[in-house]
């Protein structure tokens, strides 16, 4: 038990560490991985949760007492924007010292889930070529270029982006990702970090127990884990996984068939400009997708998901939550952490779009949007806490789903 | 395939890296401590490991570990151990120490010393 302040006996406990990297989900392509890359991966969450639960909340104190009465005295009136309680951070130790210690851990993330790949990255393309050889549900398209917003930086500084082929036929990039989520996000997404594509099959199945989908398009699936859970949900739907980048597809459509889902294609393609005939899905998700695009492409993006989608189709996205008046500025500050220091060069303006504007400019109509809080749904009997536990801002497993229905 | 893994695992991120600390080598030498930290860390699970399973087998009883008692001779080079350990990770401040009891001359003020009387 570590003693906090001894007027806040509230809260002296710091919450139980998060599960071993052991019981991460693994399947046909997930990388092997011995005792020390294990340790390794643990090391990381426990630095992350203490992190998150021991030193956030005194950076936040120190905000309040340190650094708006320096920013005021220099400036004259206290931070009135997230940017303004950046720059006010900036001269804050605490907060150098928090975020130099979680750029290290992200940086070692990376170095650990690579070094792990790239020792064994001739088995693992051999196991993925297994999967995938001759499958009509994988289709590549080398003419797909990477769009600028996802190749200026290195996303989550994972050296290469999703997109790096070091060899042909790579899957570095993908088993990579899928390593190390399981730590970075301290278990909280479940054992396939599948939490937030779960919660959403369940939050469709109980609000709208009469949609079945025949054709579902993800776009931006990545390794397609929260869409895998859509396509069990609707075994009878066609469903589709579109993304720019070939590693990641290669890996994601290995790892869904090793998981036993056939209804599920995974194709190189761009939001942008679909490769679909109008009306052609009654169902199109996206996850954590808005933010790692950009703002002249994201209203094309939401034109052509407008375009593809039927008459009574919905379309769904996840994020985490918007920037708004109510959120408090060192909260706002803090979730903008991600778009300065771990390279999410969007994440910063999409937070603070107007979701439901976005919408009506690609043609959907106001009285039919939604939004709704979801919190990840994961396997309680290996991880009793998750879903609780402290607040990470801008990694909980707390999204907002929102979309809209088509006009029939 | 002519890839190193470890150089290429330790690639740097595409973007320029942000430093958060006023003094960049202050916060490179925290990511040395850090992975230094880490591959500890990573060592003592897997002393923790190898005890579990000496004991799983009953080859060695955890208490044996415990309840340790060297002879004394044994002690007096554990002692020993710990004592070089922490002078080679200390180092740099006890020498910091030591200068503070015999204030060191600067190498600029030895060099003029040393110098004087030559001339072109
Ligand atoms: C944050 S990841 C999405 C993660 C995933 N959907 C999930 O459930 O967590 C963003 C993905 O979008 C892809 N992407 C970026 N721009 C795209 C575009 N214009 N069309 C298709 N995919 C795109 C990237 O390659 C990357 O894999």
């Amino acid at each position: 038990m570590l003693r906090r302040n001894m007027s806040d006996l509230s809260s002296v406990s710091i919450p139980p560490p998060p599960p071993s990297w052991r019981h991460v989900g693994r399947h046909g392509v997930f990388p092997a991985a011995g005792h020390d890359d294990t340790a390794r991966f643990d090391f990381l969450a426990n630095l992350n949760s203490l992190l998150a639960s021991e030193v956030l909340p005194r950076v936040r104190d120190a905000y309040e007492r340190r650094a708006v009465p320096a920013y005021t005295e220099a400036h004259g009136h206290p931070p009135r924007d997230r940017r303004e309680a950046h720059e006010a951070l900036k001269g804050e130790r605490l907060w150098q010292t928090f975020s130099a210690l979680r750029r290290c851990s992200m940086e070692m993330r990376q170095q650990t889930g690579r070094t792990l790949v790239l020792k064994q990255l001739p088995e693992l393309i051999a196991k993925a070529h297994a999967y995938n050889e001759g499958a009509s549900t994988l289709k590549l398209d080398p003419t797909i270029e990477q769009p600028r917003y996802a190749s200026a930086v290195d996303i989550h500084c994972m050296p290469g982006g999703y997109h790096a082929e070091l060899v042909p036929d790579d899957v570095s990039a993908g088993a990579n990702y899928d390593s190390g989520l399981f730590a970075t996000t301290a278990g909280m997404l479940g054992r396939f970090s599948d939490g937030g594509g779960r919660a959403v099959a369940a939050w469709l199945k109980r609000e709208y127990p009469d949609f079945r989908p025949r054709r579902i398009l993800d776009v931006g699936c990545t390794i397609g884990h929260n869409v895998v859970p859509l396509a069990q949900a609707f075994p009878e739907a066609e469903v589709i996984a579109v993304d720019t980048a070939a590693p990641v597809l290669r890996y994601g459509h290995a790892r869904a068939r090793s998981l036993g889902v056939h209804n599920l294609t995974f194709m190189q393609a761009n939001a942008e400009a679909l490769p679909f005939p109008d009306q052609y899905f009654d169902l199109v998700t996206s996850a954590m997708f808005w933010h790692e695009t950009s703002a002249k492409a994201l209203p094309r993006i939401l034109k052509e998901i407008g375009r593809v989608l039927a008459p009574g189709g919905l379309t769904l996205h996840l994020e985490q939550p918007q920037y708004t008046p109510e959120m408090p500025l060192f909260e706002q500050a803090m979730r903008d952490w991600d778009a300065y220091y771990n390279n999410e060069p969007f994440w910063s303006v999409m937070h603070e779009l107007d979701l439901k504007r976005m919408l009506l400019e690609a043609g959907f109509r106001g009285e039919d949007y939604f939004e709704t809080t979801i919190r990840a749904l994961v396997d309680r009997e290996l991880f009793p806490e998750a879903g609780q536990g402290q607040e990470d801002y801008g990694r909980t497993p707390m999204w907002i789903a929102f979309g809209a229905w088509k006009r029939g | 395939m002519d890839l190193d893994p470890l150089l290429l695992g330790a690639a740097p991120a595409k973007g320029k890296r942000p430093w958060f600390f006023s003094d960049p080598d202050v916060e490179r030498l925290l990511n040395v401590v850090m992975a230094l930290a880490m591959e500890l860390a990573v060592t003592r699970q897997r002393l923790d490991a190898l005890e579990r399973l000496l004991e799983a087998r009953a080859l060695l009883p955890r208490e044996a570990i415990e309840g340790f008692a060297p002879s004394p001779e044994a002690e007096r080079e554990r002692q020993l151990m710990l004592r070089e350990f922490q002078i080679r990770l200390l180092r740099i401040f006890l020498q910091d120490a030591q200068r503070e009891r015999t204030p060191a001359e600067s190498i600029e003020r030895i060099m003029k010393e040393l110098a004087e009387g030559s001339g072109p």
